[in-house]
């Protein structure tokens, strides 16, 4: 079983993020479970999901304390949560930041830090990031596929926004595919 | 079977839908879930032909609910923690009046102080009621008990309304894979609401009339009769829907490696997936502990309890509510039911108020109830008490 970590903020769409890669994880054929960290839903308050991929069902209700991957959705977040706390040997965590600092991670995890708001803002003209982070979610961890994330954005958003919101997927999953970060 | 990912509120609203209610009433803010919002959607998308009535209190929506089952239709809501609290005077009512209503309980915690998180205090509130009490582990079982409840409760040797609770956030606020049934199975199964007798402006009678104390004591009796035949009844319906759909609910008390287990935990709800995962780690440690998780609350299942619990050498029930000044209501009901056997209890009160469980508490308490240490709340942060 793999384990995904989602630290935000009120209003960032983290709940959705988790939701979205727990059905694009289980339309590509594993069990999946995505669930909030339930608190007092305030906008800009630090909000934490969650999401479990495994190949046999998952009965395990606790939060994730070791996480494989954690997604940080807003970097002063670091300042005041210990967004790394945990975090397995090999894990890899995903940082959207403006620029780029010195990370006291634990050993042997990955960072990749890069621009999501940029891209956001780029291709849906909002800094709504979760969609973004979703597609470099999907290429540096492999866990879910981007055609699978494709159907589950379109399951969830109409149209246009669809749409926007894929190609800002797109275009971090390519750049992180590339390592262009 | 299709397997769908979705919340588990929405996959009970869907449920919900299947077995076509012919009245939802609820009272739509807090503390309510997505599965009255849910329904309410799929009734004014036209996926269900209900009357869909939004009241001002969760006090009108039961009582609502009372008049439509007494005229004769198949009713569902839903409430949680405050409004479960709100409504209990209609609660005792409609289970008096024996009314097949089957209610969702997405358990929360009770104020003061106040608190939106999971535990089963709310349900445990209601438990002297006369409702039968349901418990899921998971959110197909929370899908599946509904559809079980309706068969259950609209038997005319049981005629009784029913909760099915599953664990707020933990389960109803949770993405997870199920499979919605076929609604044509549903239909098959459950076939429309013949209620026994109904309010009928030609030939009328009275729900909820006077009763001297002449009588009382009898109505008492044969509710009290009537709640304990819903056992034998659950297992009866229980094999029925495991040879429509596949899934088998029809033990009261469901077993995970109790057969040769020397500690066995009893538990109630979503915890015990968490136990079972722990268990696992114990048994590859060579530890044998086993589970037994209470899916059926009232009637208390004590004969069935007696029997599996045979070889074990102690007990740890895991309680995530209080009957303050005794002891978890989980644990009075096995320590009433072993009364006699020889096995040493323990009691731990946990997971209130939202308060997260781990695979890690899970062993602690298993490594507690070997020392003979329980009866006790677990996890107290000695620092603020």
């Amino acid at each position: 079983m793999k384990e995904l970590r989602i630290h935000g903020r009120g209003g960032q769409g983290s709940v959705t993020a988790a939701e979205l890669i727990a059905t694009a994880a289980f339309t590509a054929g594993v069990f999946s479970q995505a669930f909030p960290a339930f608190g007092v839903e305030r906008r800009g308050a630090p909000v934490q999901a969650f999401v479990r991929f495994s190949d046999e069902k998952i009965r395990l209700r606790s939060q994730v304390y070791e996480p494989d991957y954690v997604i940080v959705q807003d970097s002063t977040l670091i300042r005041d949560v210990n967004v790394f706390s945990g975090m397995k040997d090999g894990g890899i965590v995903l940082i959207n930041t403006e620029k780029k600092g010195e990370y006291n991670v634990p050993a042997g995890v990955k960072v990749i830090a890069f621009d999501a708001t940029k891209i956001a803002i780029e291709e849906i003209g909002l800094p709504i990031t979760n969609t973004t982070l979703m597609g470099a979610f999907a290429a540096a961890s492999g866990e879910i596929t981007l055609e699978a994330l494709k159907g589950a954005i379109e399951e969830r958003f109409p149209g246009k926004l669809a749409a926007t919101n894929f190609a800002a997927a797109k275009r971090a999953y390519e750049m992180i595919k590339e390592g262009a970060y | 079977m299709t397997m769908q990912i979705m919340e588990g509120s929405i996959a009970v609203a869907e449920t919900v839908r299947l077995c076509r209610p012919q009245v939802i009433s609820a009272y739509p803010i807090t503390p309510q879930t997505h599965i009255v919002e849910g329904l309410a959607s799929i009734v004014a998308d036209g996926r269900l032909d209900a009357e869909y009535i939004c009241v001002e209190s969760e006090f009108s929506a039961l009582s609502a609910c009372i008049g439509a089952s007494a005229a004769g239709s198949r009713v569902y809501s839903a409430t949680t923690s405050q409004g479960l609290a709100l409504m209990a005077e209609v609660v005792f009512n409609s289970a008096g009046m024996r009314l097949p209503i089957v209610m969702g309980i997405a358990n929360r915690a009770i104020s003061a102080p106040l608190s939106i998180w999971n535990d089963q205090q709310d349900s445990i509130m209601m438990r002297d009621s006369g409702w039968l009490q349901f418990y899921a582990e998971d959110n197909q079982e929370a899908v599946d008990l509904h559809i079980l409840a309706y068969k259950i409760c609209e038997d005319h040797n049981i005629l009784l309304p029913a909760f099915v609770c599953f664990d707020g956030f933990i389960l109803s606020h949770v993405y997870e894979p199920v499979d919605i049934p076929e609604q044509e199975a549903v239909d098959e199964f459950l076939g429309p609401f013949n209620p026994y007798q109904k309010l009928d402006c030609n030939d009328p009678i009275s729900f909820g009339m006077y009763a001297t104390p002449e009588y009382y004591l009898e109505f008492r009796y044969e509710h009290d009769q009537a709640v304990k035949r819903a056992a034998e009844a659950f297992k009866k319906y229980g094999k029925e829907f495991a040879e429509k759909f596949g899934r088998d609910y029809s033990e009261l008390v469901t077993q995970y490696k109790t057969e040769d287990a020397e500690t066995i935990l009893i538990a109630m709800g979503s915890i015990c997936g968490t136990i079972k995962d722990a268990i696992d780690e114990m048994r590859a440690a060579g530890k044998k502990v086993g589970l037994l998780g209470i899916r059926c609350f009232r009637p208390f299942p004590s004969e069935d309890l007696r029997a599996l619990l045979g070889n074990a050498k102690r007990v740890a029930v895991l309680d995530k509510n209080v009957s303050l000044g005794a002891k978890g209501a989980v644990a009075l009901e096995v320590k009433d039911a072993c009364y006699g056997m020889e096995i040493p209890i323990y009691d731990y009160i946990l997971g209130l108020g939202g308060r997260d469980v781990r695979k890690s508490d899970i062993k602690n308490i298993v490594a507690l109830c070997e020392e003979g240490k329980g009866d006790m709340f677990y996890g107290l942060r000695e620092e603020v008490l």
